[in-house]
């Protein structure tokens, strides 16, 4: 790992005032994905840095190509954290993103995913994209963790770029996996449940 | 600002009020390391004991209350050691975690988003810069004044109506308590404290190469001052002084913060024991007129008693103990208040699980500007135009 990594993680950490809790969970480096509810840009950024550092080495969020490589300091930013940069414009062109995060990972590595796709508008969360449904199919053996991310949007809400240092707070619950049998729509809708119910926990 | 009203004042008197000065704050600094460490020790024995004889969460809080001293303790000695300027620092950190805290709580809207940078970014920094300069006109207006007129104004400006007047509000009551109110506390320091009247300076003149002497090894500051004069007693005096001033301001300090943690301990502990009337049920259950009337005499006799640290007479200090304590009381029930409206139990509680930074110093922020005022107006040498 570079050296920018800790220093990164630690301002990331330091700005965001960003609190960890492991709900009926505990952190791991087995392989997991984790997804969470997007509401700010430094969502892929503070939730990578609050993980463990063991854990963060082996960790890639997977972030938006159009954002993150737009300056160099951004590109450099996005190597720094290790980002798996996704072209949101072209996904289904070429190739399918759910493979190239794979390939990414191998077999040692986590994700960080928003399924959500953009971040919201409004406070309400959003549908979630069928990305974790085929992440899922794909590789069952994978954990996937919810992660509920709250505050980080008044931290740097959407057309800001002065973060305002509040306090946030992210909290990690415990696994879920794709039941046989169990169809796309129903999937995604229990996975948004329980990014959901981590709200109030 | 009666220095030979007792015994061991009036032996230390020999080697000048300069030293004198640093010497009973150092007193009341270490009697209150020596309770701290006692107060270890009784955590870790009323840990051990058995849930029947000790409750669990009585042990937990008192643990807490304790770490949460030893950090203030440390704050303070670190903003001493170093120096006025990194106390104001230290406090302005303080104020910083608290906002956050207050602002964390409440909230926001997306309109609000420019003039929170401002006010976590600019204000609060500026605000503790003038505090550190001393320049008492500015500091006093800057928030109060200027910051309170720009925040509506920047909102209004930001476009968004929707509850417009709460959301003023909600940042300058965090802006005004959790900053303006706090930073009274380090700006206790920056005071010039009246020389004491009845130790005159023909008393002082013929010691001076004692003091001197003494000063030297200890600040090299001051003995290089004290050194000049060739006995002129008002001359002489005046070096004096000058050491007594800070020494005196440090130890003020520490004997507000001291007092108001005490009122907090024996607010709790008069009403844990003999608390029955709660005052106002829905904003604290456990505030009772017990604990706030056993709190505030007990207060006022353990500052009147600590008043050798101070420049107070024993009435004067009795009187001002009295204040604080109440002051104290009123900054625990409006902090209160307010976190009941959020519908939340502490302030940390949103974060890491226990009491935050503000459930801490709210007392403290409350009291903090009265004692300020009381010791500028009455015991302070107010400069021409201040």
């Amino acid at each position: 790992m570079n050296l920018t990594a800790p220093v990164l993680a630690f301002l990331a950490k330091l700005l965001s005032g960003a609190t960890v809790r492991w709900h009926e969970c505990q952190p791991d480096t087995c392989q997991r994905v984790y997804f969470a509810n997007h509401t700010s840009h430094l969502d892929a950024l503070v939730l990578w840095a609050s993980l463990p550092g063991p854990i963060r080495d082996l960790t890639r969020p997977v972030a938006a190509k159009d954002y993150w490589s737009k300056d160099a300091i951004r590109r450099y930013m996005a190597r720094s954290f290790g980002a798996i940069l996704i072209d949101r414009e072209e996904i289904k062109v070429h190739q399918s993103p759910v493979d190239a995060m794979l390939r990414e990972i191998g077999s040692t590595q986590s994700l960080i995913v928003f399924p959500e796709g953009r971040r919201n508008v409004d406070e309400e969360m959003q549908d979630f994209k069928s990305g974790l449904y085929y992440l899922s199919k794909k590789r069952p053996d994978l954990e996937l963790m919810p992660v509920y991310i709250d505050n980080l949007n008044r931290v740097l809400p959407r057309g800001e770029f002065l973060p305002v240092p509040l306090l946030s707070c992210i909290t990690v619950g415990s696994p879920i996996w794709l039941e046989p049998g169990e169809n796309k729509n129903d999937f995604l809708k229990r996975a948004r449940q329980a990014v959901l119910r981590l709200k109030d926990v | 600002m009666d220095w030979s009203s007792n015994g061991a004042a009036g032996l230390l008197g020999q080697i000048g009020p300069g030293y004198l000065q640093d010497q009973r704050t150092n007193i009341l600094l270490g009697t209150v390391l020596i309770v701290l460490i006692v107060a270890v020790i009784v955590g870790r024995l009323l840990r051990r004991q058995p849930e029947s004889t000790a409750s669990p969460a009585v042990v937990h809080t008192f643990n807490n209350r304790v770490g949460a001293w030893w950090l203030m303790y440390a704050v303070l000695i670190a903003g001493f050691l170093v120096g006025y300027g990194m106390t104001v620092t230290l406090f302005g950190l303080v104020s910083f975690w608290a906002l956050r805290e207050f602002i964390t709580m409440t909230p926001t809207r997306r309109g609000d988003h420019r003039i929170l940078f401002w006010t976590f970014v600019i204000v609060t920094p500026a605000h503790y810069v003038f505090v550190g300069l001393g320049w008492y006109g500015l500091y006093t207006v800057l928030i109060p004044v200027y910051a309170l007129l720009l925040i509506p104004a920047r909102i209004a400006i930001s476009g968004d109506p929707k509850r417009f007047l709460e959301r003023v509000a909600k940042i300058q009551a965090g802006l005004l308590i959790c900053v303006y109110a706090l930073s009274h506390a380090p700006a206790l320091l920056h005071l010039k404290l009246k020389p004491s009247t009845t130790s005159p300076p023909a008393v002082v003149a013929p010691v001076t190469p004692v003091a001197a002497g003494t000063a030297n090894a200890a600040t090299p500051v001051v003995g290089a001052v004290a050194e000049t004069p060739t006995v002129g007693p008002a001359r002489a005096a005046a070096p004096a002084t000058q050491a007594q001033r800070f020494g005196s301001s440090a130890g003020l300090l520490f004997y507000f913060i001291l007092i108001v943690q005490l009122n907090d301990v024996f607010q709790y502990a008069w009403g844990h024991l003999f608390g029955k009337n709660v005052i106002a049920p829905q904003i604290n259950a456990s505030r009772t007129w017990e604990g706030f009337i056993g709190g505030v005499l007990s207060t006022m006799l353990v500052g009147t008693l600590l008043c050798w640290a101070t420049p107070f007479k024993l009435w004067e200090a009795a009187c001002i103990a009295g204040i604080v304590a109440m002051m104290g009381f009123a900054g625990s029930m409006t902090m209160s208040g307010i976190k009941r409206d959020r519908g939340v139990k502490d302030y940390g509680t949103l974060v890491s699980g226990h009491a935050g930074v503000l459930d801490r110093i709210d007392s403290i922020c409350f009291a903090a500007p009265v004692f300020f005022h009381i010791v500028r107006y009455f015991f302070a040498e107010i400069p021409a135009g201040g």
